[in-house]
């Protein structure tokens, strides 16, 4: 699909300072971060939940568990998606009842993704609470669903994209905003 | 990536990276088969028609587990209830079935090409579970699946088949499956069931007659299934059959000592295997099963679920979809 990049949204540098300023807000927030656990969303979250729980074992000394997360199967929209989706294992190694989670995920959009991790983590028991932390909020959400830890808010339109690229998945580290060509 | 595949027929014409494919495609679902609740909506509202020409408990029952645990309804065909038995053609009645508009079907058969024949008339997936003595694909990749996550890897390895070689589908696909690995194959058995003239069968497959032989230096030994039909012919009774190809604990320290022993199921104990070797730290046979699931819930998954491969791509969902 032909796209032309309209703007930089953060730099890696802002990449790194706004996930410095998440973690700490996650920490924070979760009066102490006992039963705290972070589950990324693949691709993307998996790589932000690592920094996320790595920085906070710097700068809290606590050893949150993260575990990682394939929607592939709980995707609502599988028979309109056209190209056949590869799914891939969802990792992860310790129990979810009673836990207090985080799904970390790079773009937050139509919030049909969350709905199937939220099923996903159902799946696999009774969390005591599910909170979101996404690096953007691209709005146009078709589901009420919300973030509390979020990068940046940015307003779209609906040929826009938002290209999310991080170093350990791609061969550099920053986010544009796109348009499709016409 | 990967061409969608459209039918699963048989493994001869499979390749290698569609093998591996698959074979990866596996592995969440043998994670899956762990959680609490077992149960996914990804194929829900879609039906996959259990035809079972043939009786079967165990893989029938799987298939069925496989589709329901995806989340889709099955229609069950069963041969001995069935409008076969008075004398519908195998085409009207899968027509019939059809026109019931299953997403997919899942078809056993007595005869060797009958899910071809109902492939190229149907407009819908089909999935071989089993004709004749021809193919049994689903075998042989939940056999690969259990090879290659025992001993790390599927290429390279010595494989003994040992058994009924002549009348096995199950020996036919695992034959065509592994020697794409670069894996030799040893035939193994009484020479009226392993005739050799199935060294052409694939390249790097020889026939062996004496079980010491056959087991020598093996990194798996797959055992068959012996259909005692076949063993009241005076050429071959039972205690001789369990003199001379029994795999016994004994016969098993001729093979590789961390060699694996797997056998499609039914185990008949004291026949084809000594109980022993088939409750043994070597025997996956119970892993088979499981993995059998797993491969299976991918295939459902792989030809069923989405959209047909000619679908045009939504513009909305696609973009900032998790990939």
């Amino acid at each position: 699909m032909p796209v032309v990049e309209k703007r930089q949204l953060l730099s890696a540098e802002e990449i790194g300072r706004t996930l410095s300023r998440l973690a700490h807000e996650i920490v924070e927030n979760s009066g102490g971060a006992k039963d705290l656990a972070l589950i990324g969303v693949r691709r993307r979250g998996v790589p932000l939940s690592e920094r996320l729980a790595k920085q906070i074992r710097e700068f809290a000394k606590v050893n949150v568990p993260v575990g990682t997360l394939d929607i592939t199967l709980y995707r609502d929209d599988l028979s309109t998606v056209g190209s056949h989706p590869v799914v891939q294992s969802t990792q992860i190694d310790f129990p979810v009842d009673n836990r207090d989670l985080v799904i970390v995920d790079d773009v937050l959009y139509t919030g049909r993704t969350i709905r199937a991790a939220m099923n996903g983590l159902f799946d696999l028991g009774r969390p005591r609470r599910i909170r979101l932390c996404v690096l953007i909020d691209r709005g146009h959400r078709e589901l009420p669903v919300e973030a509390s830890f979020i990068g940046k808010t940015i307003q779209t339109s609906d040929t826009e994209i938002v290209e999310v690229r991080l170093r350990e998945i791609d061969a550099e580290e920053r986010v544009m905003l796109v348009d499709r060509v016409s | 990536m990967l061409q969608r595949l459209s039918h699963l027929l048989g493994t001869e014409n499979l390749t290698s990276e569609q093998i591996a494919f698959i074979l990866d495609q596996a592995k969440p679902f043998q994670e899956f088969q762990r959680h609490p609740l077992k149960k996914l909506a990804t194929l829900r509202g879609k039906t996959v028609a259990i035809a079972f020409f043939e009786s079967s408990t165990r893989t029938r029952i799987s298939f069925t587990t496989a589709a329901s645990r995806l989340g889709a309804d099955t229609m069950a065909l069963q041969a001995e209830s069935s409008s076969l038995k008075k004398g519908e053609s195998l085409i009207d009645t899968v027509r019939t079935l059809e026109a019931m508009r299953p997403d997919g079907i899942v078809i056993r058969h007595a005869s060797s090409g009958a899910p071809e024949f109902v492939a190229q008339r149907l407009e819908i997936p089909v999935l071989n579970a089993g004709d004749g003595t021809h193919e049994h694909p689903t075998q042989a990749l939940l056999d690969a699946l259990t090879i290659r996550d025992r001993k790390g890897k599927l290429e390279g390895w010595n494989i003994t088949i040992l058994g009924d070689i002549l009348h096995s589908r199950v020996a036919r696909s695992n034959i065509h499956l592994l020697t794409k690995f670069g894996v030799k194959i040893t035939l193994c058995g009484p020479a009226m069931w392993v005739p050799r003239d199935l060294e052409k069968l694939a390249p790097g497959v020889r026939v062996v007659h004496c079980i010491e032989e056959g087991l020598r230096g093996a990194d798996v030994v797959m055992v068959l299934r012996v259909q005692t039909e076949r063993l009241h012919q005076p050429a071959l009774a039972p205690d001789e059959y369990i003199a001379q190809y029994q795999l016994t604990p004994a016969r098993l320290l001729l093979a590789q000592p961390d060699a694996l022993v797997l056998h499609p199921g039914p185990i008949v104990r004291g026949l084809e295997i000594d109980s022993a070797v088939a409750d043994g730290p070597q025997s996956g046979v119970l892993e088979q099963v499981t993995n059998g699931l797993a491969i299976r819930m991918a295939l459902l998954y792989h030809l069923i679920g989405g959209a047909p491969a000619d679908a045009p791509h939504p513009a909305k969902d696609r973009a900032n979809a998790s990939d």
